[in-house]
């Protein structure tokens, strides 16, 4: 054990490695991945402050957009430019990524053979990335049938919130190609493995904001 | 440290991991239940206008729940500091996002814009 990660120095670091008293938002790697298990602790809660800070973020653009939603100056409103049936198949592409990333980190703890982590990083990297066409898909829809964000503050809002979104996911997607490339250079070492488990959180924490985006804009929206 | 661990770790580690498995599999299938419900109910209007507004906000809600509980695996029985953070946050946000809502909407009432 190197001493250079002891970062309570009033508890021996082993006495708490075997206590299993080491937790962190998001899956726990456990005391058999050692110096990774220990350092996430401060590491995750660190980028939890980060996620709570953008759910602020979003919240208050959440709160724009309500107060917006009625204001169409005459232009189409939610009816003319929204369909049911793309953003039903986006919400069940990113649910379904949630879950493969799920699946790649119970392969990251339980040590399962690489090629079966990044092959579950692969699939959810190709629905992050399906899910991103469909909405763009869905914008430019949106704009052939006068929708775009100049035509009412409706519209300057929707396209303030749902691309705000997008542009996660993209961060997200652009992140998921670096872990790959982290894996291939440096193999599972412990940066790895704690960029993976921030990016699991990034990732479960934009499908949550989805289920507001569903349900606030599109849903209430067709209601 | 290695020597005991190892002797034991197979049969704890497989039902350590079948219950994380799990866990994204409850996750998946709450979440499929909590997202079809509502979007059934909008696409072949099930309830009336307000039922559904309702409905679709409670359920939003329990799928929020149901996400930080599967996938993000934050649980009352957890290291207490996240949840602490996330109900601080959730304050926040309640207050900063019904306060805009109700500012806004009381003010368009007095101004007689419709809203």
């Amino acid at each position: 054990m190197s001493n250079g990660i002891l970062q309570h120095p009033f508890l021996d670091l082993e006495a708490r490695q075997n206590k299993q008293i080491f937790q962190y938002p998001g899956i726990n790697l456990g005391t058999e991945h050692e110096e990774a298990h220990t350092q996430a602790e401060s590491m995750l809660f660190g980028f939890w402050v980060f996620l709570m800070s953008d759910a602020i973020i979003f919240g208050m653009v959440f709160a724009t957009y309500a107060t917006l939603v009625s204001g169409t100056a005459g232009g189409p409103g939610p009816r003319e430019l929204y369909h049911l049936g793309p953003v039903f198949i986006e919400t069940m592409l990113l649910l379904a990524s949630s879950f493969t990333f799920g699946m790649a980190s119970v392969a990251l703890k339980y040590k399962h053979p690489t090629s079966a982590l990044v092959g579950w990083l692969l699939v959810t990297l190709v629905l992050g990335l399906a899910f991103l066409g469909f909405e763009l898909n869905d914008f430019s829809t949106m704009f052939a049938a006068g929708g775009v964000p100049t035509r009412s503050g409706y519209l300057s809002a929707f396209f303030d919130l749902v691309p705000l979104h997008g542009l996660h996911v993209t961060a997200a997607c652009i992140w998921l190609v670096c872990m790959l490339g982290q894996i291939a250079v440096h193999g599972l070492d412990t940066k790895t493995k704690l960029g993976l488990l921030r990016l699991a959180l990034f990732w479960h924490f934009l499908d949550i904001v989805w289920i507001f985006i569903f349900s606030v804009v599109y849903l209430a929206g067709l209601a | 440290m290695s020597e005991i661990p190892s002797r034991y770790a197979p049969r704890v580690r497989s039902a350590a991991e079948r219950r994380d498995l799990m866990s994204y599999v409850w996750g998946l299938a709450l979440a499929l239940v909590l997202t079809l419900v509502p979007f059934a109910m909008v696409q072949w209007h099930w309830a009336a206008h307000t039922a559904l507004m309702v409905t679709i906000g409670v359920l939003a809600l329990i799928q929020v729940v149901v996400h930080f509980r599967f996938f993000l695996h934050i649980g009352l029985k957890r290291k207490r500091e996240d949840l602490w953070l996330i109900l601080f946050s959730a304050s926040l946000l309640i207050i900063m996002v019904f306060g805009t809502i109700w500012i806004m909407v009381n003010l368009a009432a007095r101004m007689a814009i419709p809203m």
